[in-house]
């Protein structure tokens, strides 16, 4: 006869469980983040040394450590803070500025096919109009102060959340309408618990991608036009020859770039919490 | 044949009948149009349903089973014929009824709770009743640990109760069920058709219930409304003479022979869709 193992005594044979015998995924969260960040001081390493050797220019690709120094002297007198800051509401008010008047346009594309009609020529013409071309008009408009600026920025960061938001709603299913439509819901109820919550995951992605062309076109706005901001210092830079400083102001973009896809991807995971983590495209 | 005529909230309100619940469809038609032209998918459909009944819709695919559905609901309107209601209208002059589909009813975001709740959520239940009555209904569903979780966490089978739950818990008297086991597997099929009947039993309320599912329709409903093809037509009413209350009485000899003679009515139709596509 066969042994079979009672409660209280121990199988013969390893049971398996799966909680401590599953292997870890291949590349976690933090382990991913550390080989990035390896992978970029190895790069940094290697640029140092070369610069220290001058094998190449010092004068065109100034040692990473030259960089953190113009950084953090940047940083200590205030100057970098203010240029950021600059930048900073430049970037945010036309975020929102273009990016609310996106997502109402796209929210009711989305939602009616008359107005889908109506306005979809409408966008796909003025789509491809680069908006920093639209700078000298504006400034005509609203004059050479802020305003022009931060418009051109709206400009930019409305089409990609219109389109995104517009997609959010038709890739909603409509058994979800039928459903509400078939309980009575008003306008109001249909929007608040079946267009807004549905859209989500896409709008989430248009503001990312908003974010990211408002960033592009703030600093072009200010290279061109602008005695202020991180875009005006980039062009500063450039015209004195102060390379060090290129790289310094290219660095603090790139880290306010990160900063801003976090805080962005920190109040999604809160405000959603029925997204799956693939949803939280931001 | 009958002008083109919108669900007439008018009309309704004259209507009084000794029954409380109750629509009736009457000579229904649908045209709808596709690219390559005008397709019939209704013509001629009329039947009523009152009081607390459950009445099954069987026919081959495509016969515009689901679009009737809609047609009662509201949601599309005729192109012939009207559909009356003796309930009365919610807003907008569309009748209170609830849908269940046969997958992704369920709102993703929303709670298992608040999906419950929606129903009366929309009817206007203010939110601490609305919540204690869908926890005593998810509760009667066996879903009273997974009340504050998200329709990701379920599986289909639980899905579909939230589903279920919501329509019966809501006040809705008219309850249009289109396939809601079509996608699920027999075993969990034959459980949820179960609770369906003692959930039905035990409420009043009437239920449409569309299935391609022969026995499934016998097996449920006190008359079984056979379908032809393309465009869709009532081709015969049969009455299911199975007493209430019933526990799914799947070994009798008589839902057998109802279910083949049902098949008899329904295989020239079936043959015929597969041999056109």
């Amino acid at each position: 006869m066969a042994h079979l193992a009672t409660p209280g005594e121990r199988s013969p044979h390893r049971i398996v469980d799966p909680l401590v015998d599953t292997p870890p995924p291949p590349l976690s969260e933090i382990r991913g983040r550390l080989i990035a960040a390896l992978l970029a001081l190895a790069l940094m390493g290697v640029w140092e040394v070369l610069a220290r050797t001058h094998l190449i220019s010092g004068t065109f690709l100034p040692a990473p450590s030259v960089i953190l120094r113009t950084l953090a002297d940047g940083v200590l007198s205030g100057e970098m803070l203010r240029a950021l800051r600059v930048t900073l509401l430049r970037v945010l008010g036309g975020l929102v500025l273009g990016g609310s008047a996106g997502l109402v346009l796209g929210l009711a594309m989305g939602s009616s096919r008359s107005i889908r009609l109506v306005a979809d020529p409408i966008i796909a013409a003025l789509h491809p109009v680069p908006k920093l071309a639209l700078l000298p008009l504006f400034m005509m408009f609203f004059g050479l102060g802020e305003s022009s600026k931060i418009i051109v920025v709206a400009a930019a960061a409305f089409f990609p959340m219109l389109l995104s938001a517009m997609a959010g709603v038709r890739q909603i299913n409509q058994v979800h309408f039928d459903v509400a439509r078939s309980y009575g819901a008003s306008r109001r109820q249909m929007l608040t618990r079946v267009v807004l919550p549905g859209s989500l995951p896409m709008v989430l992605m248009g503001t990312r991608l908003a974010a990211n062309v408002a960033f592009l076109s703030a600093i072009a706005v200010e290279m061109v036009s602008a005695s202020t901001g991180l875009g005006a210092q980039l062009w500063f830079s450039w015209q004195v020859l102060r390379v060090d400083l290129l790289f310094a102001t290219i660095t603090v973009i790139a880290l306010l770039g990160v900063g801003l896809s976090a805080v962005l991807r920190g109040l999604a995971r809160r405000g959603a919490p029925w997204l799956d983590e693939r949803e939280i495209t931001i | 044949m009958l002008a083109p005529q919108a669900i007439d909230a008018q009309r309704h309100r004259t209507m009084t009948n000794a029954e409380s619940i109750g629509i009736r469809c009457e000579a229904v038609g649908s045209v709808y149009h596709t690219r390559s032209g005008a397709i019939r998918a209704l013509e001629d459909v009329s039947f009523s349903a009152h009081g607390h009944e459950l009445v099954s819709i069987v026919g081959p695919s495509g016969c515009g089973k689901s679009t009737l559905l809609r047609i009662i609901a509201g949601l599309r309107q005729p192109t012939m014929g009207r559909v009356l209601y003796e309930d009365g209208l919610g807003k907008k002059g569309r009748p209170r009824s609830g849908l269940v589909f046969q997958e992704y009813g369920t709102f993703p975001w929303m709670s298992v709770l608040d999906n419950i709740a929606f129903g009366l959520e929309m009817q206007g239940v203010n939110r601490q009743e609305r919540r204690a009555r869908a926890m005593d209904f998810a509760e009667r569903l066996g879903l009273g640990s997974f009340v504050h979780h998200y329709p990701r966490d379920l599986s289909v089978g639980m899905r579909q109760r939230v589903d279920i739950g919501r329509a019966f818990v809501s006040e809705a008297s008219v309850l249009l069920m289109d396939e809601p086991f079509g996608s699920m597997d027999a075993q969990t099929r034959w459980v949820l058709q179960a609770e369906l009947l003692r959930i039905w039993q035990a409420s009043r309320k009437l239920v449409v219930f569309i299935t391609h599912d022969i026995e499934e329709a016998v097996l449920l409903a006190d008359r079984v409304l056979v379908m032809s093809g393309r465009p869709g037509m009532i081709r015969e009413e049969i009455p299911v003479p199975i007493a209430r209350p019933r526990d799914i009485p799947r070994d009798q000899q008589c839902v057998r022979d109802i279910t083949w003679r049902i098949w008899r009515l329904l295989e020239k139709e079936v043959r015929i869709g597969l041999s056109i596509r």
